[in-house]
Protein backbone atom coordinates (compact mmCIF):
# COMPACT_ATOMS: atom_id res chain seq x y z
CA UNK A 1 0.00 0.00 0.00
CA UNK A 2 1.44 3.25 -0.98
CA UNK A 3 1.52 6.10 1.43
CA UNK A 4 -0.84 8.90 0.68
CA UNK A 5 1.37 11.73 -0.42
CA UNK A 6 0.74 15.20 0.95
CA UNK A 7 0.01 17.36 -1.97
CA UNK A 8 2.46 20.25 -2.10
CA UNK A 9 1.06 23.61 -2.96
CA UNK A 10 2.66 25.02 -6.04
CA UNK A 11 5.21 27.74 -5.35
CA UNK A 12 4.78 29.47 -8.65
CA UNK A 13 2.44 32.41 -8.54
CA UNK A 14 0.40 33.60 -11.42
CA UNK A 15 2.25 36.67 -12.60
CA UNK A 16 -0.27 37.71 -15.22
CA UNK A 17 -2.07 40.32 -13.16
CA UNK A 18 1.13 41.80 -11.83
CA UNK A 19 2.51 41.98 -15.32
CA UNK A 20 -0.63 43.76 -16.49
CA UNK A 21 -0.44 46.30 -13.71
CA UNK A 22 3.23 47.02 -14.15
CA UNK A 23 2.88 47.57 -17.86
CA UNK A 24 -0.10 49.81 -17.30
CA UNK A 25 2.01 51.92 -14.96
CA UNK A 26 4.86 51.88 -17.41
CA UNK A 27 2.60 53.11 -20.19
CA UNK A 28 1.34 55.87 -17.92
CA UNK A 29 4.82 57.07 -17.07
CA UNK A 30 6.00 56.93 -20.66
CA UNK A 31 3.05 58.96 -21.86
CA UNK A 32 3.14 61.60 -19.14
CA UNK A 33 6.89 61.92 -19.14
CA UNK A 34 8.69 65.05 -20.09
CA UNK A 35 12.38 64.57 -19.90
CA UNK A 36 14.05 66.57 -17.20
CA UNK A 37 15.78 69.51 -18.72
CA UNK A 38 19.48 69.73 -18.41
CA UNK A 39 20.11 73.21 -17.17
CA UNK A 40 23.53 74.76 -17.34
CA UNK A 41 22.98 77.29 -14.60
CA UNK A 42 21.36 75.63 -11.65
CA UNK A 43 19.66 78.03 -9.30
CA UNK A 44 17.77 77.57 -6.10
CA UNK A 45 14.46 79.25 -6.83
CA UNK A 46 12.62 80.91 -3.94
CA UNK A 47 9.60 79.14 -2.48
CA UNK A 48 6.07 80.45 -2.57
CA UNK A 49 2.52 79.38 -1.83
CA UNK A 50 1.50 80.10 -5.40
CA UNK A 51 -0.36 77.20 -6.94
CA UNK A 52 -0.29 78.36 -10.53
CA UNK A 53 1.86 76.23 -12.78
CA UNK A 54 4.19 77.41 -15.46
CA UNK A 55 2.61 76.67 -18.86
CA UNK A 56 3.95 73.68 -20.75
CA UNK A 57 4.92 75.05 -24.10
CA UNK A 58 6.07 78.36 -25.44
CA UNK A 59 7.96 79.78 -22.51
CA UNK A 60 11.00 82.00 -22.56
CA UNK A 61 12.84 81.66 -19.30
CA UNK A 62 15.49 84.01 -18.03
CA UNK A 63 17.60 82.41 -15.35
CA UNK A 64 19.66 84.62 -13.12
CA UNK A 65 21.98 83.47 -10.41
CA UNK A 66 25.58 83.27 -9.34
CA UNK A 67 26.17 87.02 -8.91
CA UNK A 68 24.05 88.21 -11.78
CA UNK A 69 24.88 85.65 -14.46
CA UNK A 70 22.03 85.59 -16.96
CA UNK A 71 21.02 82.55 -18.99
CA UNK A 72 18.22 82.29 -21.53
CA UNK A 73 16.04 79.35 -22.42
CA UNK A 74 13.33 78.98 -25.06
CA UNK A 75 11.10 75.95 -24.71
CA UNK A 76 10.02 75.68 -28.34
CA UNK A 77 12.68 74.37 -30.70
CA UNK A 78 11.28 76.13 -33.75
CA UNK A 79 11.29 79.40 -31.86
CA UNK A 80 14.95 78.81 -31.02
CA UNK A 81 15.96 78.51 -34.65
CA UNK A 82 13.86 81.44 -35.76
CA UNK A 83 15.17 83.62 -32.93
CA UNK A 84 18.78 82.73 -33.71
CA UNK A 85 18.23 83.62 -37.36
CA UNK A 86 16.89 87.02 -36.39
CA UNK A 87 19.63 87.56 -33.82
CA UNK A 88 22.27 86.65 -36.39
CA UNK A 89 20.86 89.18 -38.80
CA UNK A 90 20.76 91.79 -36.05
CA UNK A 91 24.32 91.31 -34.89
CA UNK A 92 25.77 90.49 -38.32
CA UNK A 93 26.74 86.90 -37.61
CA UNK A 94 26.04 84.09 -40.03
CA UNK A 95 25.45 80.60 -38.77
CA UNK A 96 25.83 77.38 -40.69
CA UNK A 97 23.01 74.81 -40.86
CA UNK A 98 24.96 72.58 -38.46
CA UNK A 99 25.13 75.40 -35.96
CA UNK A 100 21.39 75.93 -36.26
CA UNK A 101 20.93 72.23 -35.57
CA UNK A 102 23.12 72.43 -32.49
CA UNK A 103 21.37 75.52 -31.24
CA UNK A 104 18.03 73.80 -31.69
CA UNK A 105 19.13 70.99 -29.39
CA UNK A 106 20.65 73.32 -26.81
CA UNK A 107 18.43 73.85 -23.78
CA UNK A 108 19.86 77.10 -22.51
CA UNK A 109 22.85 79.32 -23.00
CA UNK A 110 24.57 82.22 -21.35
CA UNK A 111 27.00 83.75 -23.81
CA UNK A 112 27.18 86.90 -25.85
CA UNK A 113 26.54 86.77 -29.59
CA UNK A 114 30.30 87.15 -30.21
CA UNK A 115 31.10 83.93 -28.41
CA UNK A 116 28.03 82.05 -29.57
CA UNK A 117 29.96 80.26 -32.32
CA UNK A 118 32.55 79.03 -29.84
CA UNK A 119 29.82 77.70 -27.61
CA UNK A 120 28.12 75.91 -30.48
CA UNK A 121 31.44 74.40 -31.59
CA UNK A 122 31.95 72.86 -28.16
CA UNK A 123 30.64 69.43 -27.28
CA UNK A 124 27.30 69.36 -25.50
CA UNK A 125 28.94 68.04 -22.36
CA UNK A 126 31.50 70.84 -22.34
CA UNK A 127 28.96 73.64 -22.26
CA UNK A 128 29.18 73.97 -18.53
CA UNK A 129 28.19 76.96 -16.53
CA UNK A 130 31.69 78.16 -15.71
CA UNK A 131 32.55 78.35 -19.42
CA UNK A 132 29.63 80.67 -20.08
CA UNK A 133 29.90 84.22 -18.86
CA UNK A 134 26.22 85.08 -19.03
CA UNK A 135 24.30 87.14 -21.55
CA UNK A 136 25.25 90.84 -21.46
CA UNK A 137 22.49 92.89 -19.93
CA UNK A 138 22.31 96.57 -19.07
CA UNK A 139 19.70 99.20 -18.42
CA UNK A 140 19.36 100.37 -22.03
CA UNK A 141 17.42 98.91 -24.94
CA UNK A 142 20.35 99.21 -27.34
CA UNK A 143 22.19 96.38 -29.04
CA UNK A 144 24.56 96.23 -26.07
CA UNK A 145 21.72 94.81 -24.02
CA UNK A 146 21.71 91.43 -25.69
CA UNK A 147 19.14 89.98 -23.32
CA UNK A 148 16.71 92.62 -24.48
CA UNK A 149 17.31 91.59 -28.09
CA UNK A 150 16.94 87.91 -27.27
CA UNK A 151 13.63 88.38 -25.50
CA UNK A 152 12.35 90.60 -28.28
CA UNK A 153 13.43 88.24 -31.07
CA UNK A 154 12.06 85.24 -29.21
CA UNK A 155 8.71 86.95 -28.84
CA UNK A 156 8.68 87.96 -32.50
CA UNK A 157 9.73 84.47 -33.58
CA UNK A 158 7.07 82.86 -31.44
CA UNK A 159 4.37 85.18 -32.77
CA UNK A 160 5.48 84.55 -36.35
CA UNK A 161 5.46 80.78 -35.95
CA UNK A 162 2.07 80.78 -34.28
CA UNK A 163 0.63 83.12 -36.93
CA UNK A 164 1.91 80.91 -39.72
CA UNK A 165 0.47 77.90 -38.01
CA UNK A 166 -2.88 79.60 -37.51
CA UNK A 167 -2.92 80.63 -41.16
CA UNK A 168 -2.16 77.05 -42.22
CA UNK A 169 -4.91 75.75 -39.97
CA UNK A 170 -7.32 78.34 -41.27
CA UNK A 171 -7.95 79.92 -37.86
CA UNK A 172 -7.77 83.56 -36.94
CA UNK A 173 -4.06 84.58 -36.99
CA UNK A 174 -4.63 87.29 -34.40
CA UNK A 175 -6.04 84.84 -31.92
CA UNK A 176 -2.75 83.39 -30.71
CA UNK A 177 -1.48 82.73 -27.27
CA UNK A 178 1.52 84.91 -26.60
CA UNK A 179 4.78 83.63 -25.27
CA UNK A 180 5.13 83.56 -21.51
CA UNK A 181 8.22 85.24 -20.16
CA UNK A 182 9.41 83.80 -16.88
CA UNK A 183 12.21 84.83 -14.57
CA UNK A 184 13.92 82.17 -12.53
CA UNK A 185 16.08 83.95 -10.03
CA UNK A 186 18.18 82.49 -7.30
CA UNK A 187 16.65 83.01 -3.88
CA UNK A 188 19.76 84.78 -2.67
CA UNK A 189 20.26 86.93 -5.72
CA UNK A 190 20.44 90.60 -4.84
CA UNK A 191 17.80 92.96 -6.21
CA UNK A 192 19.97 95.06 -8.60
CA UNK A 193 20.61 92.16 -10.99
CA UNK A 194 16.93 91.23 -10.90
CA UNK A 195 15.98 94.84 -11.42
CA UNK A 196 18.05 95.01 -14.60
CA UNK A 197 16.03 92.14 -16.03
CA UNK A 198 12.68 93.56 -14.94
CA UNK A 199 13.59 96.91 -16.48
CA UNK A 200 14.74 95.18 -19.67
CA UNK A 201 11.32 93.56 -19.93
CA UNK A 202 9.48 96.75 -19.08
CA UNK A 203 11.41 98.69 -21.70
CA UNK A 204 9.89 96.48 -24.35
CA UNK A 205 6.44 96.62 -22.80
CA UNK A 206 6.59 93.07 -21.56
CA UNK A 207 4.96 94.18 -18.33
CA UNK A 208 3.60 90.78 -17.47
CA UNK A 209 5.92 88.00 -16.50
CA UNK A 210 6.14 85.15 -14.02
CA UNK A 211 8.54 84.36 -11.26
CA UNK A 212 9.43 80.70 -11.21
CA UNK A 213 9.19 79.42 -7.67
CA UNK A 214 9.16 76.15 -5.83
CA UNK A 215 6.31 75.06 -3.63
CA UNK A 216 6.58 75.93 0.02
CA UNK A 217 6.21 72.83 2.12
CA UNK A 218 4.68 74.24 5.28
CA UNK B 1 -5.77 34.18 -19.26
CA UNK B 2 -2.33 32.80 -19.66
CA UNK B 3 -3.39 29.42 -18.41
CA UNK B 4 -4.94 27.85 -21.36
CA UNK B 5 -4.87 24.21 -20.37
CA UNK B 6 -6.74 24.23 -17.11
CA UNK B 7 -7.69 20.94 -15.61
CA UNK B 8 -11.38 20.42 -15.55
CA UNK B 9 -10.89 18.43 -12.35
CA UNK B 10 -13.16 15.47 -12.86
CA UNK B 11 -13.11 12.70 -15.34
CA UNK B 12 -9.37 12.76 -15.49
CA UNK B 13 -8.81 9.52 -13.71
CA UNK B 14 -9.45 6.31 -15.38
CA UNK B 15 -9.83 7.90 -18.70
CA UNK B 16 -7.29 8.22 -21.40
CA UNK B 17 -4.03 9.68 -20.36
CA UNK B 18 -3.98 12.97 -22.14
CA UNK B 19 -0.74 14.33 -23.30
CA UNK B 20 -0.26 17.60 -21.52
CA UNK B 21 -0.12 20.50 -23.86
CA UNK B 22 2.97 22.51 -23.38
CA UNK B 23 3.48 26.24 -23.87
CA UNK B 24 0.24 27.47 -22.37
CA UNK B 25 1.81 28.79 -19.23
CA UNK B 26 4.63 31.25 -19.54
CA UNK B 27 6.76 32.33 -16.67
CA UNK B 28 6.13 36.05 -16.49
CA UNK B 29 8.51 36.82 -13.64
CA UNK B 30 11.26 38.10 -15.86
CA UNK B 31 8.83 40.27 -17.78
CA UNK B 32 7.51 41.80 -14.57
CA UNK B 33 11.07 42.47 -13.47
CA UNK B 34 11.78 44.25 -16.68
CA UNK B 35 8.59 46.28 -16.49
CA UNK B 36 9.34 47.46 -13.00
CA UNK B 37 12.87 48.35 -13.96
CA UNK B 38 11.54 50.54 -16.76
CA UNK B 39 8.98 52.11 -14.44
CA UNK B 40 11.72 53.01 -12.00
CA UNK B 41 13.78 54.49 -14.79
CA UNK B 42 10.95 56.67 -16.06
CA UNK B 43 9.95 57.76 -12.58
CA UNK B 44 13.46 58.94 -11.85
CA UNK B 45 14.09 60.71 -15.13
CA UNK B 46 10.83 62.61 -15.36
CA UNK B 47 10.04 65.75 -13.52
CA UNK B 48 6.49 65.31 -12.37
CA UNK B 49 6.43 68.45 -10.32
CA UNK B 50 6.26 71.31 -12.71
CA UNK B 51 7.64 74.55 -11.30
CA UNK B 52 5.18 76.97 -9.82
CA UNK B 53 4.77 80.33 -11.46
CA UNK B 54 3.97 83.59 -9.80
CA UNK B 55 2.51 86.08 -12.20
CA UNK B 56 3.58 89.66 -11.82
CA UNK B 57 2.34 92.67 -13.71
CA UNK B 58 4.42 95.80 -13.67
CA UNK B 59 3.00 99.24 -14.41
CA UNK B 60 3.43 100.46 -17.95
CA UNK B 61 6.51 102.55 -18.46
CA UNK B 62 6.80 105.47 -20.79
CA UNK B 63 10.03 104.50 -22.50
CA UNK B 64 10.44 107.71 -24.49
CA UNK B 65 10.43 110.13 -21.60
CA UNK B 66 11.30 107.66 -18.84
CA UNK B 67 9.27 109.67 -16.41
CA UNK B 68 7.15 107.98 -13.88
CA UNK B 69 3.65 109.27 -14.18
CA UNK B 70 3.01 110.00 -10.56
CA UNK B 71 -0.56 109.70 -9.52
CA UNK B 72 -1.71 111.53 -6.43
CA UNK B 73 -3.49 109.23 -4.06
CA UNK B 74 -4.80 109.73 -0.60
CA UNK B 75 -1.77 109.26 1.64
CA UNK B 76 -3.90 107.24 4.02
CA UNK B 77 -4.21 104.59 1.35
CA UNK B 78 -0.54 104.00 0.66
CA UNK B 79 1.30 101.42 2.70
CA UNK B 80 4.97 101.11 1.78
CA UNK B 81 7.16 98.10 2.44
CA UNK B 82 10.88 98.81 2.22
CA UNK B 83 12.73 95.54 1.87
CA UNK B 84 16.08 95.52 3.62
CA UNK B 85 18.78 92.98 4.25
CA UNK B 86 18.77 90.15 6.83
CA UNK B 87 15.24 89.09 5.79
CA UNK B 88 13.64 92.09 7.47
CA UNK B 89 11.60 94.95 6.14
CA UNK B 90 10.35 98.33 7.25
CA UNK B 91 6.79 99.40 6.70
CA UNK B 92 5.06 102.72 7.06
CA UNK B 93 1.83 104.38 6.01
CA UNK B 94 1.64 107.61 4.06
CA UNK B 95 4.51 109.81 2.97
CA UNK B 96 8.04 108.94 4.04
CA UNK B 97 8.70 112.53 5.17
CA UNK B 98 5.73 112.67 7.50
CA UNK B 99 4.38 109.18 7.86
CA UNK B 100 0.93 108.61 9.35
CA UNK B 101 2.06 105.34 10.83
CA UNK B 102 5.64 105.47 12.06
CA UNK B 103 8.11 103.14 10.28
CA UNK B 104 8.47 99.81 12.02
CA UNK B 105 10.77 96.84 11.46
CA UNK B 106 9.02 93.52 10.82
CA UNK B 107 9.92 90.17 9.28
CA UNK B 108 8.22 88.03 6.65
CA UNK B 109 6.57 85.65 9.07
CA UNK B 110 2.91 85.17 9.80
CA UNK B 111 3.05 87.44 12.82
CA UNK B 112 5.10 90.05 11.01
CA UNK B 113 4.10 91.14 7.54
CA UNK B 114 0.84 89.22 7.35
CA UNK B 115 -0.45 90.59 10.63
CA UNK B 116 0.36 94.15 9.54
CA UNK B 117 -1.33 93.72 6.18
CA UNK B 118 -4.41 92.15 7.76
CA UNK B 119 -4.71 95.04 10.20
CA UNK B 120 -4.13 97.72 7.58
CA UNK B 121 -6.63 96.12 5.25
CA UNK B 122 -9.25 96.80 7.91
CA UNK B 123 -7.96 100.20 9.03
CA UNK B 124 -7.32 101.86 5.65
CA UNK B 125 -10.92 101.84 4.35
CA UNK B 126 -12.07 103.51 7.57
CA UNK B 127 -9.48 106.28 7.21
CA UNK B 128 -9.76 106.75 3.47
CA UNK B 129 -13.52 106.74 3.18
CA UNK B 130 -14.10 103.21 1.95
CA UNK B 131 -11.21 103.07 -0.49
CA UNK B 132 -8.87 100.10 -0.26
CA UNK B 133 -5.19 100.26 0.47
CA UNK B 134 -2.37 100.40 -2.04
CA UNK B 135 0.76 98.50 -1.10
CA UNK B 136 4.06 99.61 -2.59
CA UNK B 137 6.82 97.03 -2.41
CA UNK B 138 10.15 98.79 -2.57
CA UNK B 139 13.12 96.43 -2.62
CA UNK B 140 16.40 97.99 -1.62
CA UNK B 141 19.68 97.00 -3.22
CA UNK B 142 20.43 94.74 -0.29
CA UNK B 143 17.27 92.70 -0.48
CA UNK B 144 17.22 89.35 -2.25
CA UNK B 145 14.77 87.65 -4.60
CA UNK B 146 13.34 85.53 -1.84
CA UNK B 147 12.21 88.65 -0.01
CA UNK B 148 10.34 89.94 -3.05
CA UNK B 149 8.66 86.60 -3.65
CA UNK B 150 7.74 86.36 0.03
CA UNK B 151 6.23 89.83 -0.05
CA UNK B 152 4.27 89.02 -3.22
CA UNK B 153 3.12 85.82 -1.60
CA UNK B 154 1.70 87.71 1.35
CA UNK B 155 -0.19 89.98 -1.07
CA UNK B 156 -1.90 86.89 -2.46
CA UNK B 157 -2.61 85.41 0.97
CA UNK B 158 -4.02 88.60 2.46
CA UNK B 159 -5.78 89.28 -0.86
CA UNK B 160 -4.48 92.78 -1.38
CA UNK B 161 -6.08 94.02 -4.59
CA UNK B 162 -3.68 96.83 -5.37
CA UNK B 163 0.03 96.42 -5.04
CA UNK B 164 3.07 97.27 -7.07
CA UNK B 165 6.79 96.71 -7.13
CA UNK B 166 8.68 99.97 -7.31
CA UNK B 167 12.39 100.17 -7.91
CA UNK B 168 12.64 103.87 -7.15
CA UNK B 169 13.76 103.77 -3.58
CA UNK B 170 14.07 107.13 -1.89
CA UNK B 171 17.10 108.39 0.01
CA UNK B 172 14.99 108.77 3.16
CA UNK B 173 14.04 105.12 2.98
CA UNK B 174 17.66 104.03 2.68
CA UNK B 175 18.36 106.18 5.73
CA UNK B 176 15.61 104.34 7.58
CA UNK B 177 17.17 101.01 6.68
CA UNK B 178 20.63 102.16 7.70
CA UNK B 179 19.33 103.44 11.01
CA UNK B 180 17.89 100.03 11.81
CA UNK B 181 20.99 98.24 10.54
CA UNK B 182 19.14 96.60 7.66
CA UNK B 183 21.40 97.75 4.88
CA UNK B 184 24.17 95.16 5.12
CA UNK B 185 25.63 92.96 2.44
Amino acid sequence: MGKAKVKRASTSIDMTAMCDVSFLLLTFFVLTATARQQESLIVDAPHSYSEAKLPDGNVAMITVGNEGKVFFHMSDQNVRVQALQQMGALYGIEFTPEEYGKFKAMEDFGVSMKTMKTLLAAEAGDRTEDKQKGIPVDSTSNASNELSSWVKQARLASAKILRDKAAADGTDPDDIELMTVAIKADANEKFPSLNLIIETLRNQKQNKFSFVTGLKAD
Amino acid sequence: MAELNQDSGKGGKGGKVRSKKSGGKVDLTAMVDLAFLLITFFMLTTSLNKPQAMDVAMPDKNVETDKQTDVDVDEHRSVTLVLGSDDKLIWYQGDVKKPIQEPAVIDYSKDGLRAVLMKMKQVVPQQAGGKDMIVVIRPSEKSVTRNIVDALDEMKIVDVKRYMISNRIMAEEIELLKKDNLYND
